[in-house]
Formats: C-alpha cells, sequence, structure tokens
C-alpha cells in the first residue's frame, strides 16, 4: 500500500464524522519528465515527483476547499474546509444523487519509466528534420510525460482510485527572411502510450516546409468569406465555439443565459450532431469517473441542430434538474473540480471533401491549429495553415489567418459536414487557471458561410 | 534544503536548491454571490545541479525525498545542456519591499466584505450585471542556496481584487472586467469599481462600424491584450540568441516611434512583481529596454547572458517549476503629455480598444495580431458614442509601434505584468461584420 493509500483509509472515517451537507476528499501522487529543445540543442530536461491532496466542504450551498502537500494533520485540513463552508453557505445545499461506488481502474502505461536516452533519441531525429530544410532559422520542441494515481473519497462512502498516464509533443518550426518571421506548429498526445507520438517524420518535414513556405505567401484581406476548416481546426473550433457554452456553470444561476440555452433550441442544420463524452474511449479526455466520482458518460450536446443536452458536475445538475454527466474536473489537487470537457467533435456525415469544395466560387481553406478562445457569445480561433479556395479547388497558400464570429450565427451557417472525422489529440483546456487539461477534440471537414476572417 | 545541497555536492561539481513555500486564500464570488472560501498551501524543492559540465534539474514536492531528487537530477544531467555559468556566490541584495506583514493578518470576513463593498459598487451603476469577483492574498517565502555559497532568503506578500461582469440581451454580451494588485492589503473596492463603472457607462449603446483603416486609442487593458507579448517575446535575450527576434539585430537602431521607452523593473516596492532577486539569486535590476524609439537592451538570465556573452539581467525565472528562462518581471511604458479625453477629441472617426480576444494567437514572434474587440468603443466627432460589436483589428506590432500618434498622460498597472498609459495610433485594419 503506497502512503495514500493508508493515508485515503484513515481519511474515510474522519470524513463521515464531519459536520457539513457533503464532503469529499482528493489525494494524489504523480511523476512527470519533461524534454524541450529551443533551437538545435536540447534546451531543458527535468524530472518531477509531487504528492498532495485536498478536502472540500459543502455546507447550505457554499464551498470550503483546502489543498496541501503535506499529508500530516489531515483532521485539523477537513475542519478548516468545514468551518470555511460553514463561513461562506448561506442558502441550501443542491448536488445530483450519485451512488456510491468503490472501484480500482489501473493503467499499464507508464511513459514517465522509458528511459530518457530513447525519448531524446526520438526528439533529435524530429529536430534533425526541422532543422535540415533551407532557410530554416530555428525549432522548438516540447515534450511532456506524466503517470497519477488519483484516489477519490467521500462522505457517501464512495472510494476511488484511479490511474492515469499522458504523453505530449509539440514541434514548432519558425522560417526567417529579413524581418519576416513565420511558424508551424504540431501538436500531439496520447493516454501515456509512448508510440502515438512516434513515426511521425513525414509531417514534420512537411510541417517544416509550410513554416518556409509562408514567408512568400501573401496575407488575405480582412471581411467574410466561405471557410473550410479541416478536422483538426473544426475540432478547436467546435471546443470553442460550442463546447464552453455547455459548460453548465456558466449557465445554472444566469437566468439570462439559461434563456439563451433552453434545450429543444434549434442550434444549427439538420445534419449537426455534437457530442462530448469521457465514456468514448482511448482518448485523452477518457476516463470512468470524474473528479466528484461521477461515472463517465457520452452526452449529445446538439442533436439534428438542436441543443439536447449540457455538461454538468453534481452542482449544476441539481440546481438545473438535469442529470449529471460526469464532467467535473480538476487538472491536479491544487484546485478543485469545475465543468469541463473531455472529448468533444461533430459526427461525421457523407460529404466528401470534394463534395464540399466543389462550389464555393471564392474562400479560405483553414487547417491546422495555432489557438482559440471564447467569451461565450463571441469566439476567435486561428488557423496554423490556410489556402484560398478559387472555382472549387485549393489554390495558393496565404498567411494563417484568425477566424471570429458569433456562436449562435456561425452554428447555423455550417452547410457541409464531411465524412472524415478525425480526433484531435494534441489539445489542452484552459478554464479558471487550470490549464493545460487534457482533451481531445475533432471533427470531419465542415464548410461555414459567412466567416468573418482578420487581415489587412 | 543545506542537506539536499549537500548530498547533491557529492556527486557534483556545483548545485543549487530553490526551495519555495506559499499559503493562498482565494475567495470567489459566483452570479453575485460569496461561493467559494479556499486555502492552498504548497512547497517545493528544485535542485539543479552541474555534473560533468551539464545541467541536471528535478523537482519535489516531499519534503523527504532528498536523495529521490538528486538521483533524478542525476538521471537528467546526462542529457543536460553544457552549464555556461557559475552560480552567483551573492549574499546581500537591494532592499526590495515585497513583504507586509499585514497582508497575512487580514481576517477572511473582511475579504469577504470586501468583494461584496465591490459587486454591490457596480451593481449600483448597472443592477443587471451578473459579477464573478475574487479576493486574495498570498504569503510565500523563497529561499535559494548554492554550491558557492551563495543564498537569498525573502517573504512576498500579495493581496488582489478582481471582477468580471457580464449582461445579457438575449445573445448579446457585454463583458466587463478589471483588477487591482499589491503587497498591502487592499482596502477600498474603489478603484476597481470606477474601471468597471466607466467600461458600462461607454458600452451602454452600441454604434455601427463598417470595415476601415481607423485610428486607435489602446486603453491599458487594450495595450496589454494586443501589444505587449509580442514585445516580451521580441526583449527576450533568448529569442535574441536564436535570432528569431526582430528586434534582435537592431540594438541602438531606432526601431518604434521616438516618443516610446519602455523598461523591465523588478525594483519598485510593494509590487507583486518586484522581487530582491531573481530565481537564480541574481540581484534584480531595472532593466531599460526601448529608449526614444531606440533598441536599448534585451532582458537574461544566466545561462543565456553567458551564451550571448553578457551578464544577466536578473530576469532568470522559474514558471511550472521548470527550469530558469529569461521571463519579463514587469513591463513599464512611460507616460507622455496627452491625455485620454484629448486623445478621443483628436479623433474624427476611431475605435477606443480595451480588450482584443485572440490577439495572442497570431504570430507573436513577427509581430502580427488579430482579434475579435472583445470590448471598444467607436469614436465618431470626437466622442465616445457606444460600443463596436462582430469587429477584428488586425496589425503589426512594429508597424503601430512606428508611428504613435500620441502618449497618454494617465499610466496604469494591468494585472502585475505591465505598466502603460494609453497609446493612440493612426492607422489599424478594421473589420466589420455586415
Amino acid at each position: 500500500m503506497t502512503r495514500i493509500e493508508s493515508v485515503a483509509h484513515q481519511l474515510a472515517e474522519v470524513l463521515k464524522r464531519s459536520k457539513a451537507d457533503y464532503i469529499e476528499a482528493r489525494l494524489e501522487e504523480s511523476q512527470s519528465s519533461y524534454i524541450s529543445y529551443r533551437g538545435r540543442e536540447l534546451e531543458s530536461i527535468g524530472r518531477q515527483t509531487a504528492s498532495g491532496g485536498n478536502v472540500r466542504a459543502l455546507v447550505k450551498g457554499g464551498w470550503g476547499f483546502v489543498s496541501f502537500n503535506s499529508l500530516d494533520d489531515l483532521p485539523g485540513r477537513v475542519e478548516l474546509a468545514v468551518a470555511q463552508a460553514h463561513l461562506a453557505g448561506k442558502e441550501v445545499s443542491h448536488l445530483a444523487p450519485v451512488a456510491p461506488v468503490t472501484d480500482r481502474v489501473l493503467t499499464d502505461q507508464n511513459p514517465v519509466a522509458i528511459p530518457l536516452a530513447q525519448k531524446k533519441q526520438l526528439l533529435d531525429e524530429y529536430n534533425d528534420i526541422i532543422w535540415r530544410t533551407p532557410r530554416l532559422q530555428t525549432s522548438i520542441i516540447g515534450y511532456g510525460d506524466g503517470r497519477k494515481k488519483v484516489i477519490f473519497l467521500n462522505s457517501a462512502g464512495s472510494f476511488i482510485e484511479q490511474e492515469r498516464a499522458d504523453v505530449t509533443l509539440r514541434l514548432t518550426a519558425v522560417a526567417t527572411e529579413g524581418n519576416q518571421v513565420q511558424q508551424v506548429g504540431l501538436s500531439l498526445g496520447s493516454r501515456g502510450d509512448f508510440n502515438a507520438i512516434q513515426g511521425i517524420h513525414r509531417q514534420v518535414e512537411e510541417m517544416a516546409r509550410n513554416a518556409v513556405g509562408l514567408l512568400v505567401a501573401p496575407q488575405i484581406k480582412g471581411g467574410e468569406y466561405t471557410v473550410v476548416l479541416d478536422p483538426v481546426l473544426a475540432g478547436v473550433f467546435v471546443h470553442e465555439a460550442f463546447g464552453h457554452l455547455s459548460e453548465a456553470d456558466f449557465v445554472y444561476e444566469n437566468d439570462r443565459l439559461r434563456e439563451v440555452m433552453t434545450l429543444g433550441k434549434k442550434f444549427g442544420s439538420n445534419e449537426l450532431n455534437i457530442i462530448d463524452g469521457a465514456a468514448v474511449p482511448g482518448l485523452r479526455g477518457s476516463y470512468k469517473y470524474d473528479d466528484e466520482g461521477t461515472p463517465a458518460t457520452k452526452t449529445y450536446l446538439i442533436r439534428e441542430g438542436k441543443l439536447v443536452g449540457r455538461l454538468h458536475s453534481r452542482e449544476t445538475a441539481a440546481r438545473m434538474k438535469e442529470k449529471p454527466t460526469g464532467n467535473a474536473r480538476a487538472i491536479n489537487y491544487r484546485y478543485p473540480p469545475i465543468v469541463r470537457m473531455t472529448n468533444t467533435y461533430i459526427e461525421p456525415r457523407s460529404a466528401s471533401f470534394g463534395d464540399i469544395l466543389s462550389d464555393i466560387k471564392e474562400g479560405v481553406y483553414a487547417k491546422n491549429w495555432y489557438g482559440g478562445v471564447t467569451s461565450m457569445e463571441m469566439f476567435t480561433f486561428s488557423a496554423g495553415e490556410a489556402y484560398m479556395i478559387r472555382n472549387g479547388k485549393l489554390a495558393e497558400m496565404v498567411r494563417p489567418v484568425v477566424l471570429t464570429g458569433n456562436v449562435f450565427t456561425t452554428l447555423h451557417n455550417i452547410d457541409a459536414i464531411g465524412n472524415d472525422l478525425d480526433m484531435n489529440e494534441g489539445g489542452g483546456c484552459g478554464k479558471a487557471e487550470q490549464s493545460p487539461l487534457p482533451v481531445s477534440n475533432g471533427s470531419p471537414h465542415i464548410r461555414i458561410r459567412h466567416c468573418l476572417v482578420g487581415g489587412r | 534544503m543545506e542537506e539536499v545541497l549537500s548530498l547533491a555536492k557529492k556527486v557534483a561539481e556545483e548545485a543549487e536548491v530553490y526551495t519555495v513555500t506559499s499559503e493562498e486564500t482565494p475567495v470567489r464570488f459566483e452570479t453575485n454571490r460569496l461561493k467559494h472560501i479556499q486555502s492552498k498551501q504548497s512547497r517545493s524543492v528544485a535542485l539543479r545541479i552541474v555534473r560533468q559540465g551539464k545541467l541536471g534539474y528535478a523537482v519535489t514536492t516531499a519534503a523527504d525525498a532528498g536523495q529521490e531528487l538528486v538521483d533524478m537530477a542525476v538521471e537528467t544531467a546526462q542529457f543536460g545542456m553544457p552549464a555556461r555559468f557559475e552560480f552567483p556566490a551573492s549574499t546581500s541584495y537591494p532592499g526590495v519591499k515585497v513583504y507586509d506583514p499585514a497582508v497575512e493578518s487580514v481576517l477572511i470576513e473582511d475579504m469577504v466584505g470586501l468583494g461584496e463593498a465591490l459587486i454591490e459598487s457596480v451593481r449600483k451603476h448597472t443592477p443587471e450585471l451578473i459579477c464573478e469577483a475574487g479576493v486574495r492574498k498570498t504569503v510565500a517565502s523563497v529561499s535559494i542556496v548554492n554550491s558557492r555559497g551563495g543564498q537569498a532568503h525573502y517573504k512576498e506578500s500579495s493581496f488582489s481584487l478582481g471582477l468580471e461582469g457580464s449582461l445579457i440581451n438575449g445573445t448579446d454580451m457585454l463583458f466587463v472586467g478589471e483588477e487591482e494588485s499589491s503587497c498591502h492589503p487592499l482596502t477600498s473596492p474603489e478603484a476597481v469599481a470606477g474601471v468597471v463603472t466607466w467600461q458600462l457607462e461607454m458600452a451602454k449603446n452600441r454604434a455601427p462600424v463598417s470595415s476601415a483603416v481607423l485610428p486607435v486609442v489602446f486603453t491599458p487593458r487594450g495595450v496589454a491584450s494586443a501589444l505587449v507579448l509580442p514585445l516580451m517575446a521580441a526583449f527576450n535575450g533568448k529569442t535574441v540568441l536564436e535570432g528569431a527576434s526582430p528586434v534582435g539585430s537592431r540594438l541602438g537602431q531606432a526601431v518604434f516611434d521616438k516618443k516610446l521607452r519602455l523598461w523591465d523593473d523588478p525594483t519598485i516596492d510593494y509590487r507583486p512583481s518586484s522581487r530582491p532577486c531573481d530565481d537564480e539569486g541574481v540581484a534584480s535590476q531595472r532593466t531599460l529596454l526601448i529608449e526614444e524609439g531606440r533598441v536599448a537592451h534585451f532582458f537574461y538570465d544566466l545561462q543565456t547572458a553567458a551564451m550571448a556573452n553578457t551578464r544577466s539581467t536578473g530576469n532568470g525565472s522559474r514558471s511550472r517549476g521548470g527550469l530558469p528562462a529569461p521571463s519579463a518581471t514587469a513591463f513599464i511604458i512611460a507616460p507622455g503629455n496627452t491625455t485620454f479625453d484629448e486623445m478621443v477629441a483628436d479623433m474624427k472617426e476611431g475605435l477606443v480598444i480595451e480588450q482584443l480576444m485572440g490577439a495572442e494567437q497570431g504570430n507573436i514572434l513577427g509581430g502580427d495580431f488579430s482579434g475579435n474587440v472583445l470590448l471598444g468603443y467607436k469614436v465618431e466627432n470626437g466622442r465616445i458614442i457606444g460600443r463596436v460589436k462582430d469587429t477584428m483589428v488586425s496589425g503589426n506590432v512594429y508597424q503601430v509601434l512606428k508611428e504613435i500618434l500620441a502618449i497618454g498622460s494617465e499610466a496604469r498597472w494591468v494585472g502585475s505584468f505591465l505598466q502603460t498609459p494609453p497609446l493612440y495610433c493612426p492607422g489599424l485594419s478594421v473589420a466589420a461584420k455586415g
């Protein structure tokens, strides 16, 4: 039995005796390693171990939360969390019922144990490819892996031990000429499987060539275009433009937003289905139980264009009289769980890529991910690469574009959905200081009419 | 930490132990009501070694993991970068004041009261506003010891107050917000409430805008969201060393408008971004980066400075428990002599930008930015007439800052990383929907 396991068993007794409407604890042990390159040489390499935990208490609708590294004096920390909750709570506690569970979810994956020499060898190969490309100025590579064990227990008697592992790789090629600087990136990830980042030599080569290509690419004129998004960028779009809006913690106490997000409301065409679910297996956002001990589900957010569901914690589900969906997640023991996405995607339909392009006279094909952010109503996301579409065919490369729009009109403007669903595992999501949380998102190719593109 | 240091010295030529312990108390309000009271205690110990000339690094949260920490650092040192520097032997530092014991003794009840007063004050202006607010106090101790006898120990305190408000009308949403921080306890909500109510007042009406090239006034928040990140990347000694900085080869040259003066300053008393020394024990200093539009210097940590044949500017910072790397502490842009009102009065047609969403996603190194105006106002005939929406503003930082019409006289802190006045720029590309 490891240290946190024995501590957890003692803590279970303390939780049962405490004076709160509800109380839970999470204890965590983790190991991780990282390697980064800036330029030709390895820049930093490091190893990390961490252990810690937290106690969260609910009293009359107010939450107390205490996090710590030292596992000493846990009864004192429980007492502090309860006292804080008493101070914060002035109303009534609401928590959707979840049956207590005792379970162990283990993994064999341990990327941290793979020798650093082997990891470095692979990254050296990729870096060599980037540096062989003429006119390339520099490269940036960030590799990270981790493995952790989390024990969750609560006052209802749940005791869940879960292990998970994670691998991420981000490569960037930077090309310069005079005062011009251009870059193209590539992000990959997996639930701890190191093989997922091996053998991508050809993609790395293409990335480096594209960075150089951008130096001579013209900048697009700003304005409205018909835009086709590749699966990677469409995945970012669905995450940013709609996913965050589906997180019930934005909505549950906000009457005006609840009106906007009434179930049954039409958001897009009959072809549009959007799903989020940690129960979709094998992806970076997958798990069996969330950080409140609620079993994972697969949730339709939009079905045939209509809003049919949203993402919940136990509290938001109770307040909205809906079912918990198992979307309460915390990035680590230093934070309380909040409503988050897991694996978010647009379901594929029948159109081929060629069909989608065929009737566009002038448009933009936006590819690859650079970033995305949302204010609920408005979203902005950036392509890593972009091409003009002329007379139904891909034409010249242009500078990467930033796309923006109003969520509510843009979803209606999706008028073609492809048949080629692909999930991107290289992303991380940030919300309320908790970043980057492992998620995946994906889509087939989609076409959006009247999309606002920034430019000169 | 002395124990970790002596264990490390047995296997390595040089070693440094960096320990930080902190206690943070955030109080959070959601939907205008008190929702969370938290207490976060944390500690971490980072060991950096030089073994056979190469750097090794490991971090742990455990109090008793000395040998494990040394073993991990030794493992990484096989592949680490050659160390080009020596740990500093300094034991005394400039007297930068960053700790006020009064922060520790602020009662949670008083923090709750401050948050409530802030929310009440802005809702007096706009009762339908839905507010998320936070009051936070933090006290931390930092210790650095190294094998050359260098030692630094200091305590720091910080206190912050912030509010984000949203106003929703059907699918039309308005977001406003401001925050304030100090090493002293904050006792009044006035400054934050004043900015937020001004934003609400300016955004009361919707104003039309069409695609054009327009003059723009960036407020301090606008400067932070659109212009500063590219500069922080470009003046980073590491970017310069790699040859990826557009200003890297232009030391002494006039790259920006003559009116522009910018420096990095971790030595201002009682600012949360200040510190007596950086995260590798190099004394803090004020580093002039742009002088009368000319590129004056770049900022460095020990390793990067050694590789660039210069001295560390005391900008070695550790983020997320990583190795020290050059990082800006607080950028300060010197104020000019034009008031904000004079700038607005000067525009026949133009925009005031408070927040550009997504501007940081562009080609940061090249200076290109393009963002959705999350909060911004239309100016017509010298007056703000209302808020703009569905509008994108694009430009290049180097072009924008080459010709500045005026630099404001009223400088303000944005978070703890930037103090700037408003900047008035002659022409940016504005793309509007419809």
